[in-house]
């Protein structure tokens, strides 16, 4: 939580800055977010595009790969299941070429024969000799088959027309499966006859089992109406029916693919064995078992992409953000600056105009004064008028005008002057009384119940007058701000400890929510933006406390009140030394400044 | 005792001086500087109320003109330009002195000429 908490920015919340009233110089909320954008766009889109290419190239290098091997496979079987069939087919015709008829029919040679046969060979179970008319004359065999007629038998039929015979694979009498090969032989005597022989399908069987077929493969063969002619392992057994397609004739090995089969995609390479034999070689593998070990490589890619994507996520999310939070801060900075110094400008040229006003309305304000001092001198001294309460009482509420008047120059003066100015020593109650003279007729239009209190121990301490007032001014008008109608303020002054002061500034207005206490003192902070608040009082204020070398704190709650706290050492220290008076007999005295203090204490 | 005021205002001057007079202390003014050195030269003060800001001659001239012919005088600032920043000036250039805001209390004023008459002289120097 606290790392997504970094690699949120810090000016998040403030929507589009530049736009405000302070007018910042980005809109950082879209510097940031092209920024993300675009470094996201070069780095990631490049990324996934790589992996794609490599998933598809090597998707289909592996399916060639397949294919070639499983056609290679199947040409080499195709060749194999040939030899093994032609060496039969031809073993047979050497013996009725190379023996006579009359010998053929020959009991004991056809015995001898068949025994070379089994020997040399192998798999011949029984072999015959048939006649023209189709009678098996001679019968080598397990079996007593002597005799019997084949006339009509259609293998018969397709030897005696084609010359050679290869059967399908059937159970015969024998109830195994094997198949028939038989071959015509012209005699020049007596016509033609047909040698013919079983052979058991072990061998052929055994051959296509052997197979290393991979990927869980089959290999079997069938005859062109699909029967099956060897075991299959996942196909169905010898002489039922296979439910794939049987596949079209070619010459050539073939390799398809059929994606949509019950138990998941196949890979088939058939062959048909020769043209004048029923039997088609198919070798069939599941795919997703050939494409096995591509899977976990695969697995692996995108397993590394998804980690990139985030890595890259994170630290262009980290690295933008603490980028342009550097801007924000840089520009926050500056901008600080400028109002700060738009502020110091403010005043001073409020302190020059109010000093002029000042003046110009205290020298007419001392002529008034004591012209109606010497209308009042005379009428006091002279006998005949000296009685006359009225005239007396009119001249003393001229008098009294003139302090009043008097009373506001020099606020206006105290409140003007100078900040460069040398610390002095002042009593904080008078410095908060005069600050609330500023503020006392709202406070008394508004119903405002306003009370400063002082602890009795509390010294008179040396700061700087005008910075105070700043400070008491921000802080008063922050109260009123949030207390309502008839609300209260209370302003205590006491003794933080030996050479400290605490000043508690508490009000009962609307409080500050607990997010936002954290923030009071950050420039431009403000929850009455465009209500009349800038966000820059508290902040100014925070940095005047700590210009006096005090501290600022606060403590509120919501709809209860706040109360901020300033506590200030005694004195003040300050490279310009306060400078010390003296009388004007040459004695060290009190401060210089005691006739000013005593003009403004009156009233 | 004599004091001697010093300021370009001569309705305020005319009558802060009526008024001292009243109070029986000797006094002399006038609205124009150069007027009050031509006067020292023949009679000292005992006391002088000075301006701060007046025309061609200002306050602070002015009083050091007139200590090198009665290097005693003793001075009282007025101003009705009561700022720090002229307080500041107006201290470092010609020591701790009194120094009054505009319009000054007449009784503060009293006092303070009252206190230099008797704490110091009581009486003129020169002449």
């Amino acid at each position: 939580m606290g790392f997504i908490e970094h690699l949120k920015p810090v000016f998040w919340e403030q929507g589009d800055p530049s736009r405000g009233i302070y007018g910042y110089r980005f809109n950082f909320r879209r510097i940031w977010k092209l920024t993300v954008w675009l470094t996201l766009a070069v780095t990631i889109i490049p990324l996934v595009v790589m992996t794609v290419i490599d998933y598809r190239v090597s998707k289909a290098a592996m399916e060639s790969e397949i294919l070639l091997r499983t056609s290679r496979l199947v040409s080499n079987t195709r060749r194999s299941v040939f030899y093994f069939l032609n060496e039969r087919m031809t073993a047979i015709d050497f013996v009725i070429q190379n023996d006579s008829y009359r010998s053929l029919k020959n009991q004991d040679r056809l015995e001898q024969v068949l025994a070379h046969l089994k020997k040399s060979f192998g798999g011949f179970l029984d072999l015959g000799v048939i006649d023209s008319r189709g009678i098996q004359i001679t019968y080598a065999g397990p079996y007593a088959l002597t005799g019997r007629q084949y006339k009509e038998a259609d293998w018969f039929k397709e030897v005696v027309q084609k010359g050679i015979y290869l059967s399908d694979v059937f159970l015969g009498y024998r109830n195994v499966p094997h198949m028939v090969i038989a071959v015509k032989h012209e005699s020049r005597s007596e016509g033609f006859y047909v040698l013919r022989a079983t052979v058991d399908m072990n061998r052929l069987n055994n051959l296509l089992i052997d197979l290393e077929v991979g990927g869980d493969g089959d290999a079997f063969l069938i005859n062109r109406q699909g029967v099956l002619q060897t075991p299959s392992r996942n196909h169905g057994s010898v002489l039922g029916q296979i439910e794939l397609e049987v596949p079209p004739y070619s010459e050539h090995s073939q390799v398809r693919q059929i994606l949509q089969y019950t138990q998941g995609p196949l890979v088939i390479g058939y062959a048909y064995i020769a043209p004048d034999t029923p039997f088609i070689l198919m070798i069939v593998k599941e795919k997703d078992r050939l494409m096995g070990s591509w899977k976990k490589s695969r697995t692996q890619m995108l397993g590394f992409l998804a980690g990139s994507v985030l890595v890259i996520v994170l630290v262009i999310l980290g690295g933008s953000t603490y980028l342009v939070n550097q801007i924000y801060l840089a520009d926050k900075r500056r901008l600080m600056a400028v109002h700060q110094m738009e502020y110091a400008n403010k005043m001073a040229s409020l302190g020059r105009m109010s000093a002029g006003v000042a003046h110009e309305i205290n020298n007419p304000l001392a002529i008034i004064s004591e012209k109606a001092g010497l209308m009042r001198d005379l009428l006091v001294m002279d006998q005949k008028c000296r009685n006359d309460p009225k005239l007396v009482g009119l001249i003393d509420s001229v008098l009294a005008a003139v302090d009043r008047c008097s009373d506001i120059t020099r606020r206006l003066l105290s409140f003007a002057r100078h900040s460069g100015a040398a610390p002095k020593e002042l009593d904080l109650e008078d410095v908060v009384r005069e600050v609330l003279g500023f503020v006392g007729k709202e406070a008394e239009y508004r119903c405002l119940d306003v009370t400063v209190e002082k602890a009795d121990d509390v010294p008179a301490i040396v700061s700087d007058r005008g910075r105070l007032q700043e400070i008491f001014l921000n802080l008063i008008n922050n109260a009123f701000a949030a207390v309502d109608d008839g609300g209260r303020m209370a302003i205590s002054i006491e003794r933080y400890d030996e050479d400290k002061v605490m000043l508690d500034f508490a009000d009962d207005g609307h409080g500050i929510p607990k997010e936002d206490l954290e923030r009071i003192y950050e420039p431009f902070f403000s929850t009455r933006i465009g209500k009349g608040g800038t966000g820059l009082g508290l902040s100014i204020t925070y940095g005047l406390v700590q210009e006096l070398g005090g501290s600022l704190s606060v403590k509120s709650q919501v709809g209860k009140g706040t109360t901020f706290t300033i506590v200030l050492p005694a004195r003040l220290e300050r490279s310009e030394s306060d400078q010390e008076g003296t009388n004007p007999c040459g004695k060290t005295d009190s401060s210089p400044l005691e006739a000013v203090n005593e003009s403004s204490a009156r009233r | 005792m004599k004091v001697l005021l010093v300021d370009d205002e001569i309705e305020f001057v005319s009558a802060l001086a009526e008024r001292i007079m009243l109070r029986d202390i000797e006094v002399e003014w006038t609205a124009k500087p150069e007027e009050a050195i031509e006067r020292t030269k023949n009679d000292c003060f005992d006391i002088a109320i000075l301006d701060i800001k007046m025309p061609r001659v200002g306050g602070f001239d002015l009083k050091k003109r007139l200590e090198k012919q009665c290097p005693e005088m003793k001075f009282i600032f007025l101003t009705g330009h009561g700022s720090e920043e002229a307080f500041q000036t107006g201290t470092t250039e010609t020591g701790s002195e009194f120094y009054l805001v505009k319009p000054v209390r007449f009784e503060t004023l009293l006092e303070k000429i009252r206190a230099i008459g008797t704490t110091c002289t009581g009486g003129k120097n020169h002449g």
